[in-house]
């Protein structure tokens, strides 16, 4: 018995020194005997990993902790030294902060001492940071500066009373810190070392499109957030679908910005964990299945009484209108026309999940794309006139799958496999998250 | 862009002979109604042609920005709004209750009026009749007073929440 709990002492110490690495205390059963996968591909998903809460626990150690990267800002959100700013990885609360040297680091948002949330404010500056709590304070790296009463007070004979232990060792306990590295203005960070350097867990297609994407000097044009009242990965899913958008998304459709029949298609980084659906609106000269009035999207006399709404300029040599690039797990960056923001997905739980949307220009907009950047933003968010749909289509699922917890989902749209397509009728992105989905669950 | 400034913060409100107040409320008024009454075909018509009407929330509003959850810069944007969410856009049916306050008037000049008023928008989700407070904040108008009638020529709807439940359909 005294040996068990010394080695989980010791575990748990080891853990918090080099804080890269935790164990998840709520799953009590190993994850297979929670989650059994239905056959050994990626074309049926249970719609038990949407639900239960044991498999919520286990993502957050498997998946959130795993080998992944996560999107947590940008770094105009902290301009200057010592500027931070709070943000999220899975349920872990994370403080990102722009160091004296100007590199960022990012740290989990919780004191060592209670467990208290230190940065409570979204953003601001300071050079050290002191939990609210008892006054704990630690620097910009983590490491803990100051225990508040440490040596405990003065006696009326100069005695100390109270205080830690003198065996407490300051040096033994600091703030988790996590990885961090950026691309083209994006704050990344993992919480694992297993996880290959950014740029190769991103791949050279993804990292080229990132960059081209992101090509000028940015600027925050909106920051807001939607909570869905849906599992997660069910918006994972959504934003790699590139099967839904003409027929669920009406508005986009009238006006030939996405129909399936637009020249485009799926591309992927050679191990199929990010995904780009992409299209180009210019090459779109219609389809069968449009003009038969079989599909709802289809409503010819819809036109828009004030068309500058759409005005757009070709942005991208590539000629694409259109693109959504995935990042595995919970990072999109999107390009509608001339809209250009990130998402990043948050889980609230089982079924709840918050996105965090920031539209983004770039300094060097003219005053003329300035002002389409900003009329294009009634496309998107939770008001978006394309895409507000994604805002309740999760929750959809969430209610109509919650009876059945033995039922599976379909995925066979494009075949069985993964990899890049040349067309977007074809589910072979939701499919590639689910193969890493079960790689790194061990399902 | 908008040639439209934005009402700045003022503690003392302007003093308004009567009439005046009465034209704002009834604007104020009957646009809630108009929206909480699913006639939102009329919502267009209590703004001038070229007008101004934003949903933003209060931390981008305070940060000089622009975009935020609806941008529109005339009327026919609105007409198009309407029209999308008939036609086009799928969410779950639900109604708002809009709860105003009186509005506080923070200049008058001539024929044009600008008013900031409190506002709480219940959302009652269809068919479970589930309620939450939607949204609540401020309208920050700038009314321009035509005859015995009133219309707005800009109306931001600052919103006090970054956040939006699922999504924003109907107009606040």
């Amino acid at each position: 018995m005294h040996s068990f709990a010394s080695a989980v002492r010791n575990t748990l110490d080891l853990s918090i020194y080099r804080g890269l690495k935790m164990t998840q205390a709520v799953a009590t059963r190993p994850v297979q005997e929670v989650l059994h996968w239905p056959g050994q591909g990626f074309t049926h998903v249970p719609m038990q990993v949407f639900i239960d809460p044991e498999i919520y626990s286990w993502e957050q150690d498997l998946i959130f902790r795993g080998p992944t990267w996560h999107f947590l800002g940008l770094e105009i959100e902290a301009p200057r030294p010592n500027d931070f700013f709070t943000s999220a990885i899975g349920d872990t609360p994370i403080i990102v902060v722009r160091t004296a040297n100007g590199s960022f680091n990012a740290l989990v948002n919780r004191c060592v001492h209670k467990g208290a949330t230190i940065c409570y404010r979204p953003s601001g500056s300071c050079e050290r940071f002191t939990c609210p709590y008892h006054n704990w304070i630690y620097d910009h790296s983590g490491e803990l500066l100051s225990v508040a009463f440490e040596k405990g007070l003065r006696g009326e004979h100069g005695e100390h009373l109270g205080g830690m232990p003198a065996d407490f060792d300051k040096s033994r306990h600091r703030l988790t810190r996590l990885r961090v590295e950026t691309i083209a203005g994006l704050i990344f960070a993992s919480f694992s070392e297993a996880a290959p350097p950014l740029e190769d867990y991103l791949g050279p297609i993804m990292t080229g499109h990132i960059r081209r994407t992101l090509h000028g000097r940015p600027k925050i044009l909106a920051r807001y957030r939607q909570v869905m009242h849906n599992n997660w990965k069910l918006y994972a899913e959504n934003a790699r679908d590139n099967y839904h958008p003409s027929l669920l998304h009406a508005f986009f459709s009238t006006f030939k910005l996405n129909r399936l029949s637009a020249e485009g298609g799926v591309r992927q980084d050679a191990r199929s964990w990010h995904h780009i659906v992409f299209a180009k609106k210019h090459t779109d000269h219609g389809a069968a299945e449009y003009s038969s009035g079989m599909i709802r999207a289809q409503k010819d006399d819809f036109g828009l009484k004030d068309p500058t709404l759409i005005s757009s300029w070709l942005e991208f040599e590539d000629e694409i209108t259109n693109s959504i690039e995935t990042i595995f797990p919970t990072f999109t960056l999107q390009q509608i026309l001339n809209s250009i923001g990130t998402r990043q997905l948050v889980p609230l739980g089982p079924d709840k999940s918050e996105l965090v949307w920031t539209l983004i220009g770039f300094e060097e907009d003219t005053e003329e794309q300035a002002y389409m950047r900003l009329k294009q933003s009634n496309l998107v968010g939770p008001a978006g006139l394309v895409s507000m749909e994604d805002g309740i289509i999760g929750n959809f699922v969430q209610r109509g799958i919650k009876g059945d917890l033995d039922a599976t989902a379909i995925v066979l749209m494009g075949g069985h496999d993964v990899g890049s397509a040349p067309t977007r009728a074809t589910e072979t992105s939701v499919r590639g998250f689910w193969m890493v989905y079960r790689e790194l669950m061990h399902v | 862009m908008s040639e439209v400034t934005l009402p700045a913060y003022r503690t003392i409100s302007a003093v308004v002979p009567y009439n005046v107040r009465e034209r704002i409320t009834r604007l104020m008024v009957d646009c809630s109604a108009a929206i909480d009454n699913d006639a939102l075909e009329e919502w267009p018509d209590f703004f001038l042609e070229k007008c101004l009407y934003m949903v933003i929330s209060r931390s981008n509003y305070e940060a000089g920005r622009r975009a935020g959850f609806i941008y529109c810069d005339n009327r026919n944007m609105l007409i198009d709004r309407i029209r999308s969410l008939r036609s086009a856009n799928v969410y779950q049916p639900h109604l708002y209750r809009h709860i105003l306050s009186v509005p506080r008037i923070l200049s008058a000049q001539r024929e044009m009026v600008k008013t900031e008023t409190s506002f709480a928008v219940i959302r009652t989700s269809l068919p479970d009749g589930a309620m939450m407070v939607f949204s609540a904040g401020r309208y920050l108008d700038e009314i321009f007073l035509e005859g015995a009638s009133a219309r707005f020529r800009s109306r931001i709807a600052v919103t006090d929440s970054d956040t939006i439940d699922m999504l924003l359909a109907i107009p606040i």
